[in-house]
């Protein structure tokens, strides 16, 4: 399969701000792809130069081999687009929106199913103006589907639902990619990407900073697997000497860094030789987050998961 | 242009503007109060006579009487005989009673008639109601002077027709009735799509729309349908209301429609042009009312244009609205199609120039 996005020295300047700086990457053909960065790293930017919405300043840039800015009528009944913090008309239904976007494709949709997918049935036909954020949100990604896009691009899809929105809107990505879709995603909650994507990407700073699938992200940029137990603090100092691994100590957790899986035994040997008491044994590897955190460095308040913009 | 591309728009937009009340009553109900409001104003003073309180101090003499009645039988004006005020003087009980026209026949009126002795009758006016006033003069000095000429035995000689000018006689509510309708197929679009202009582009309704098939000109054809469609029903109420309330003398003529249709052409065009040029929602609001305000007054929606001095003339000439509600006068009052055509040239050349410009400057998307 080929590359249904492929980006190559992208660059985008506002006035003297370097937005984005000569990123290069690529999303191959029906994979989900989460396109990660803290807020004001160059995302957005990124995502709506790809959607035809925003001119770049240099680079190549092909979305199923167009240019988006000089071929966006064209890309645009290939692709389906949930922009951020999505709006529509005040007064009008979900079904009279989807009717309204199957005439502008001109294409035939079972409306009734598509507010069933995204679990809008239930408020097909009250105006826009009284629905939730999340059920707006469900009513952008509906919108997106209608004309049965070979690419979506789902810009921050999961923002504000709850719990139970956010798995529906999970299992709809499952579904596009079952599909044969492209699914471009961006979001906040990176165990959401680490659950959905096949790729990531995370940029930061206009540049992006690493790349592959989650798991080769956390084995490339992620520490090795710990084994923790709760014990005393002198369990943890016992451990520094009689092993030659990190230890950390924290509030009655003691975390010791194993080499490789069998690695699990010896640690746990040394454990029990202390003599000290020690309960609750686990494994701890890092995860999507960790990675995230330990890479863009501290982050601002609101730029990782928990904090849903207004 | 896609066909069905603009009808699914203008569907969805119709529905929206039909949702929302404070639109739809400003788009209908507002034209009604005004016509309702000026009507009322202007019909009560052009439709009574004058009325004329009189002191005859010449007792009730033949003369006197005959030269009342002679006022009377004029029809321009009502002579209301009065006994004679004592205690202050007759212009201030005039003033006081809230009556601006009076009049004092003298005592020895007939004597000095028959004598041939020059004789005075006394009028009084208000100059802040100068119409009566002029009114009143006017028929008094005329019935003067037929007994004079009567008294020295002599019969006119110079005596006048009258005729209207055009067919027949225009009364106010006749001009306010297109004057009117103007106001709505300039505000209307004018104040909505300067708003539109900004909301969309705060929502990010544009860019939303710009990743769907359609352009930007099948999305304002869609706007200029609906403010057709509006302009059409609210024309229809107002000629209702005017001819069946006020009794105006319009109808409403297949010749009217193509003013219909180019107006809100026009005027929609204008307002997204105006909120596209500006950067804020608010330079967008003044640009408008900018805009707005001097044609509102000055294009002939309340007071005809030849009633205005020769500078403000020239003035409404370069005001597009000028041509919408000159048209429509022609088409509904003066049956000069001619010149009806000629002011849809001008609209309709100033429309195609607006609506290729606001499509030139309203950006779907972000550079």
């Amino acid at each position: 399969m080929g590359d249904a996005i492929a980006v190559h020295g992208l660059t985008k300047q506002y006035g003297d701000l370097t937005a984005v700086n000569s990123i290069d990457f690529t999303v191959p053909e029906g994979k989900v792809f989460a396109f990660l960065g803290p807020n004001g790293a160059g995302k957005t930017t990124t995502v709506e130069i790809l959607e035809g919405l925003r001119r770049r300043t240099s680079g190549d840039v092909k979305v199923l081999g167009l240019d988006p800015w000089t071929d966006g009528l064209e890309l645009h009944r290939k692709i389906g687009v949930i922009p951020q913090d999505f709006r529509f008309f005040e007064k009008t239904t979900p079904r009279e929106a989807i009717q309204y976007y199957a005439t502008l494709f001109n294409v035939k949709v079972d409306a009734s199913a598509l507010l069933e997918l995204v679990a809008l049935g239930d408020k097909a036909h009250a105006n826009f103006d009284v629905l939730s954020g999340g059920q707006k949100q469900k009513l952008g990604l509906a919108l997106s589907l209608v004309a049965s896009p070979t690419i979506c691009f789902l810009d921050e899809p999961t923002t504000g639902l709850d719990p139970q929105a956010r798995r529906g809107i999970w299992d709809v990505i499952r579904k596009l990619r079952r599909e044969g879709r492209t699914v471009f995603l961006t979001t906040h909650y990176l165990e959401e990407a680490e659950l959905l994507a096949d790729q990531v990407a995370i940029i930061n700073h206009g540049t992006i900073i690493a790349e592959g699938s989650p798991t080769q992200i956390i084995r490339d940029h992620g520490r090795p697997e710990r084994l923790s137990v709760d014990g005393p603090p002198s369990l943890g100092e016992f451990l520094k000497k009689r092993l030659d691994r990190a230890v950390t100590v924290t509030e009655g957790h003691v975390e010791v860094q194993m080499r490789d899986k069998s690695d699990a035994l010896v640690v746990l040997q040394a454990i029990e030789s202390s003599g000290l008491p020690w309960t609750g044994f686990a494994t701890v590897s890092d995860t999507l987050e960790d990675v995230f955190v330990g890479l863009v460095g501290k982050m601002d308040d609101g730029v990782l998961g928990g904090a849903p913009k207004p | 242009m896609n066909p069905k591309r603009i009808g699914a728009d203008f569907l969805v937009f119709s529905r929206g503007f039909v949702r929302n009340p404070v639109g739809l009553f400003f788009s209908l109900v507002f034209p009604i109060i005004l016509i309702g409001l000026f009507g009322l104003i202007f019909s009560a003073s052009s439709s009574t006579t004058v009325t004329v309180y009189t002191e005859n101090l010449d007792h009730n003499s033949p003369l006197s009487v005959d030269f009342l009645s002679a006022l009377n039988n004029s029809t321009y004006v009502h002579i209301q005989v009065v006994s004679p005020v004592t205690g202050q003087t007759f212009a201030s009980w005039l003033a006081q009673q809230g009556d601006s026209v009076g009049m004092i026949v003298p005592a020895g009126f007939q004597a000095n008639y028959t004598n041939q002795t020059p004789v005075n009758v006394t009028l009084y006016t208000d100059p802040s109601d100068a119409s009566s006033g002029g009114i009143a003069q006017f028929v008094v000095t005329g019935v003067a002077n037929s007994f004079n000429l009567a008294s020295s035995h002599g019969s006119p000689i110079i005596g006048t027709t009258n005729q209207q000018v055009g067919s027949q006689v225009f009364k106010y509510i006749d001009y306010l009735v297109p004057g009117l309708i103007g106001f709505s197929i300039l505000t209307s679009p004018m104040f909505a799509l300067v708003e539109i202009s900004s909301t969309y582009r705060k929502d990010h309704l544009f860019r939303q729309l710009s990743l769907t098939p359609l352009t930007k000109g099948e999305w304002l054809t869609a706007k200029i349908l609906w403010y057709i469609v509006l302009t059409i029903i609210s024309a229809a109420i107002m000629i209702a209301v005017g001819v069946f309330v006020f009794g105006a003398d319009v109808g409403f003529t297949v010749g009217l429609l193509p003013f219909l249709v180019l107006g809100p052409f026009f005027f929609v065009s204008l307002g997204m042009l105006a909120g596209s040029v500006s950067r804020t929602p608010e330079s967008a609001a003044v640009l408008g009312n900018i805009i707005t305000f001097p044609m509102m007054f000055l294009s002939g929606t309340f007071f005809p244009v030849s009633s205005f001095p020769p500078g403000l003339q020239a003035v409404a000439h370069i005001l597009p609205l000028y041509y919408v509600i000159d048209g429509m006068n022609q088409v509904m009052l003066f049956h000069n199609n001619t010149r009806a055509l000629l002011d849809l040239g001008v609209i309709l050349i100033g429309g195609v120039v607006v609506f290729v410009a606001a499509i030139a400057a309203f950006k779907w998307r972000d550079e």
